[in-house]
């Protein structure tokens, strides 16, 4: 049983935790980063650099962080597989086209680089799609890597500032915390990253699992090249309270065809459930027809941290002073794990935040425990 | 019966699996990875998809797939087109 001392803590290495980790060290502070090494979010997820504006605070977030992940393309080595393919809406009919051109209007007035595509360019863009669709628009910032790879790289790019160590930890004390095995690290700063993981250490933090079920294909010769998520997603995926399904596929770079998205709230169990698979590739092969020609080699799931208002929590424990949070990022963790970061050392070190803070303050949760009363 | 791999004919038993034939040829590999590496079976059971082989110009798992006569196995070619068919 031993007793270490650092500037920070960061429990969780996944992709937020990482990114924190390397901010707090190019900050000056000496970071211990502990993970249990537990099946976690960021090695299931789909690694989608995506802006989206289903709210303001949403569209702030994103918007900044793909920017970032866009900067740091450039030192990223090869085998964080950066690419920046952009993201193709798919509107399959004159209601979805609408919400297309709203979206077109919100994103452009806001700086993002998007363009709404009628029917006949997406069949000459993308031929793999169905024929007949209204339209699309195209993002063209948005961009995909592989995830757990960019979080090694942002561990690594800290150099000996961050000192990374396989740690189950049990228990979060007042200023230091203890793992399985009785060790205590001690640190001013203690910064909880660890996803769905974060409320077993925390049971005040509120986070529901929501399970995902993903598909990946053989290596093909073939031509999509954007990430085709259909706009039905907006719908389906977060205002449902059902399991719900919608098409997103992601061409990767080795030719193999990469398929998401569903959502369900009621399980908590890892196993990959044959009706859920069976609707999700059944809706990815209502947009791509060929599909069907395509051999799946692996499916999995994984699940992902939401809060009940849908905003992560950035920012101190509103009762634990030396506690601060970065989870509950929901499907976003991937994309706004840099302005996260940014967030979380700008509250550290009591500056002007990259963009409002408000929405992701921890101390809201506060608000809902007493008005509740 | 005979069977092509990679353009050379081989006799093969009825009932044998492809991957059973490309090891009886002396070569057991069944593709080349992403990063140049030639692959072959591991489980033999139809799980961990390494035994990827193109079979008359289709993806099948070698394991899992009984030889014919006539069957052409390529494992050299570069990677199937889809969505074109």
């Amino acid at each position: 049983m031993s007793h270490y001392q650092s500037d920070a803590i960061v429990i969780g290495a996944g992709i937020v935790g990482a990114a924190c980790a390397a901010e707090l060290a190019r900050r000056g502070l000496r970071v211990r980063v502990l993970d249990a090494g537990l099946p976690a979010a960021t090695a299931a997820g789909m690694g989608h650099l995506l802006v989206l504006d289903d709210n303001p605070a949403e569209l702030a977030m994103s918007q900044y962080s793909v920017a970032r992940w866009k900067e740091w393309s450039a030192r990223m080595p090869a085998s964080c597989a950066y690419v920046n393919n952009g993201t193709l809406w798919l509107a399959d009919s004159a209601g979805e086209f609408a919400v297309a051109e709203k979206k077109f209007g919100v994103l452009r007035d806001a700086g993002v680089t998007c363009e709404l595509w009628g029917g006949q360019r997406m069949a000459v863009e993308e031929p793999m799609l169905k024929p007949g669709l209204h339209g699309g628009l195209i993002i063209s910032d948005d961009s995909i890597l592989y995830a757990p790879r960019a979080a090694r790289w942002l561990l690594e790019s800290a150099g000996d500032a961050v000192e990374f160590r396989r740690a189950q930890v049990m228990r979060i004390d007042d200023d230091s915390v203890l793992d399985s095995e009785g060790n205590r690290y001690q640190a001013p700063v203690m910064v909880l990253a660890n996803g769905l993981q974060g409320s077993e250490l925390c049971p005040d933090i509120p986070l529901i699992a929501k399970k995902g079920h993903l598909a990946i294909t053989d290596r093909y010769s073939h031509s999509i090249r954007h990430t085709l998520v259909e706009l039905g997603y907006v719908t389906s995926a977060h205002n449902a309270t059902g399991p719900s399904v919608a098409c997103n596929i992601q061409p990767r770079p080795t030719g193999q065809l990469f398929i998401g998205a569903t959502r369900q709230f009621d399980s908590l169990d890892p196993a990959v459930e044959p009706w859920m698979l069976g609707r999700l590739l059944r809706r990815a092969q209502q947009y791509v027809p060929g599909l069907g020609d395509f051999n799946i080699i692996r499916s999995w799931t994984g699940f992902r941290a939401a809060t009940p208002d849908g905003q992560p929590f950035i920012g101190r424990h509103p009762k634990k002073q030396n506690l601060w949070l970065a989870l509950g990022h929901e499907g976003l963790g991937v994309t706004t794990a840099p302005v996260t970061a940014e967030l979380l050392a700008a509250d550290i070190f009591n500056e002007k935040p990259p963009i409002p803070k408000e929405p992701f303050d921890p101390a809201r949760l506060q608000l809902e425990a007493e008005s509740a009363e | 019966m005979q069977i092509r791999i990679d353009g050379e004919h081989h006799d093969v038993p009825a009932g044998m699996t492809v991957a059973a034939a490309l090891a009886l040829s002396g070569d057991v590999t069944t593709r080349t990875s992403v990063t140049g590496q030639r692959r072959a079976p591991v489980c033999g059971m139809g799980v961990c998809q390494e035994c990827r082989v193109l079979i008359n110009g289709v993806r099948r798992l070698a394991c899992q797939t009984v030889c014919c006569e006539g069957m052409d196995v390529d494992t050299r070619s570069a990677l199937p087109v889809a969505g074109e068919l």
